[in-house]
């Protein structure tokens, strides 16, 4: 079996799910190989190790972190020439397909970025992946190359399954084109106490019907240990940071169960969680289009509507 | 100095959108400019209202109906257009598409070629790092906010976990995101001084490109089947009345197993 290389999302070695999920999409199509790169890498490695790799390629060499995209892009490439894996896969996201856009180019390999499943079927790769705002599915095959596929979050379970986590030293040198844009700060976001956006299952979104008020919504969104999110009225109002935004041009969530609460339903809005497997709305208009996308619709304001659903289910639980 | 700023022609995103029967984008029914593409149309006209000395030049890789998208970045303030329109070029996917680019960007030699984050279409965001790529340029792209500094260009990039601030320095390839600033509309008067811009339309000829290179059968990937989203059965509306609502919904999602 060939090697499968997974790029490893890790900050100071705090590995994200996506990464447990690549792993678990990786064990399907041969060995899971993690590509590990950048500082402070120590403790994600027995994370992998849980997550089924067989096999870790560690590069501990800050050039990863201090400079965009393209030091990542050029070690993967050198471990496709390489290793010759079976594909490479990488959480979708802003750098992740960027990533992946520069290692095709470079590999002469196909890419499919924003996919949701990746199997083996007749002895061929096969990817499923909405487009359209999610109204149409496509299977796609990549035809040349080696193929690399960009993963959305939330599309597998994570299963742990011990692998054997061998670290391989990774030396490649870097080009010169590698460190011509440079990230001179960083600052990570700062952690709501709330679970992540894309990684929920369940997620409370709510829009400009909120009028700025979110004490009802977040008592909510508590009572259910949900995350919270925004449409991009919410966020071009300042009521919220633009990392809240969902929709086409931010987050793409599929949880379990998505609320969307004072919002109306825009098409590039739903793009971003009409993949969501339940669907709830509260809003004040009962010809809201987002009506139109529910499973269950409660017509009302939604300060009162969420403020004692949150009463029901707190005191349902203690 | 000079911006090449690429833009896309894509279907309405109101109507719906489908696939012809060669599994490529139906691009039968109305197109536009890109929405996502006016923010790095708006960005190139900001730098030069700022710097003055500037020319932006729009380019665009599309079928005849795609000289649209040219017209109306032009009546937004822009120069002059080439568009690339060549039959072989249909159905090329993100890898084909950037090929034409990049032979087009070489012949403009600008010193910051623009991109917008996304197209509304396909929504890869991977043409302007594969630009980057072939053109041998620094890539700072996702911007939510650009800074001109001499030669130095200066982003924000809010990451997937952290916002960071990237440099580099021209000629490069910059993209921006819808969080960049605000499209301008066009004023009569624009609409009608557009009028009289050159726009120059090139074929793969033009650019040595062979028609092999570019097109649905040299692409990558191959869509193999495709399905719509089966319809969501039609939800259940409740009216909320006195904390009926609020009853109902915490009922439904029990009975869903939710809580
Ligand atoms: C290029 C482009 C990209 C975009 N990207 C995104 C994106 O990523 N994400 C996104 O969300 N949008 C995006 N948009 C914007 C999108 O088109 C909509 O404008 C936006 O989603 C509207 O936000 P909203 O639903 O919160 O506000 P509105 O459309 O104003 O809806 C507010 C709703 O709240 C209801 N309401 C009011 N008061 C109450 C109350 N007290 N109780 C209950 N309901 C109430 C109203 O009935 C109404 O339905 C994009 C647009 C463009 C052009
Ligand atoms: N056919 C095209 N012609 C010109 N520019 C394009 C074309 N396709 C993509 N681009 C540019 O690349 C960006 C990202 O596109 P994509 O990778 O297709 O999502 C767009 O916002 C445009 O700036």
């Amino acid at each position: 079996m060939s090697e499968v290389l997974v790029l490893v999302d890790h900050i100071d070695g705090t590995v994200r799910s996506t990464t447990a999920e690549l792993l678990t999409f990786a064990r399907r199509l041969g060995e899971p190989a993690a590509v590990l790169l950048g500082s402070n890498s120590g403790a994600a490695r027995e994370t992998l190790r849980s997550y089924g790799a067989d096999k870790i390629y560690v590069a501990e060499n800050s050039q990863y972190d201090d400079f965009l995209v393209v030091p990542k892009a050029e070690a993967l490439a050198h471990l496709v020439a390489a290793a010759s894996p079976a594909a490479v896969l990488i959480a979708s996201g802003g750098e992740g397909k960027e990533i992946a856009g520069r290692l095709a180019i470079k590999t002469g390999s196909g890419l499919i970025t924003d996919a949701v499943d990746v199997q083996i079927s007749d002895g061929e790769l096969v990817t499923t992946q909405p487009v359209f705002a999610g109204d149409v599915t496509v299977r796609s095959i990549i035809t040349r190359g080696v193929p690399i596929v960009t993963l959305k979050p939330n599309s597998v379970t994570p299963e742990t399954q011990p692998g054997a986590g061998v670290e391989v030293a990774l030396e490649v040198s870097l080009s010169q084109q590698a460190t011509t844009a440079r990230v001179s700060e960083r600052r990570p976001r700062e952690t709501t106490g709330r679970p992540e956006l894309t990684e929920a299952a369940i997620v409370v979104a709510g829009g400009r019907g909120t009028g700025g008020d979110f004490a009802a919504l977040e008592a909510f969104a508590d009572s259910l240990g949900a995350a919270v999110g925004a449409s991009r009225a919410v966020v071009d109002a300042g009521w919220y940071p633009h990392s809240l935004q969902i929709g086409q041009t931010g987050k793409t969530v599929s949880p379990q169960l998505y609320v969307a609460a004072g919002i109306s339903g825009a098409i590039q809005h739903r793009a971003g969680m009409q993949t969501s497997k339940t669907i709830v709305a509260v809003n004040k208009d009962p010809e809201s289009p987002i009506f139109e996308a529910v499973d269950f619709g409660v017509v009302g304001n939604l300060h009162d509507v969420l403020a004692r659903a949150a009463e029901l289910i707190n005191a349902r639980r203690s | 100095m000079k911006i090449a700023v690429c833009v896309k022609y894509v279907p309405d995103s109101s109507g719906p959108r489908t696939f012809s029967s060669d599994l490529t984008v139906d691009r039968s029914g109305d197109g536009m400019l890109s929405e996502l593409d006016e923010y790095a149309v708006e960005e190139a006209l900001r730098i030069r209202d700022e710097a003055g000395d500037v020319e932006v030049v729009i380019v665009t890789v599309g079928p005849d109906d795609a000289r649209a998208a040219i017209t109306r970045a032009l009546q937004m303030g822009a120069d002059a257009g080439v568009h690339v329109v060549d039959d072989a070029i249909h159905g090329s996917d993100s890898v084909g598409t950037s090929l034409v680019l990049a032979k087009v960007l070489q012949q403009q030699a600008a010193d910051i070629v623009l991109c917008g984050m996304a197209s509304t279409d396909g929504s890869m965001g991977v043409v302007p790092a594969m630009l980057a790529e072939r053109l041998g340029l620094p890539q700072v792209t996702l911007a939510s906010e650009v800074t001109i500094d001499g030669a130095t260009v200066r982003v924000r990039r809010d990451g997937d976990s952290a916002v960071e601030v990237v440099e580099a320095s021209m000629p490069l390839v910059l993209s921006v995101t819808d969080q960049c600033n605000e499209p301008r509309y066009p004023s009569f008067k624009a609409i009608m001084a557009a009028k009289k811009k050159p726009v120059s339309t090139l074929g793969l000829a033009d650019l040595a490109i062979s028609p092999d290179e570019v097109g649905l059968r040299a692409a990558w990937t191959r869509v193999v089947s495709y399905e719509e989203r089966p319809a969501r059965t039609a939800g259940q509306i409740v009216t909320d009345e006195g904390g009926s609502g609020a009853d109902q919904l915490v009922e439904f999602l029990s009975a869903r197993r939710l809580i």
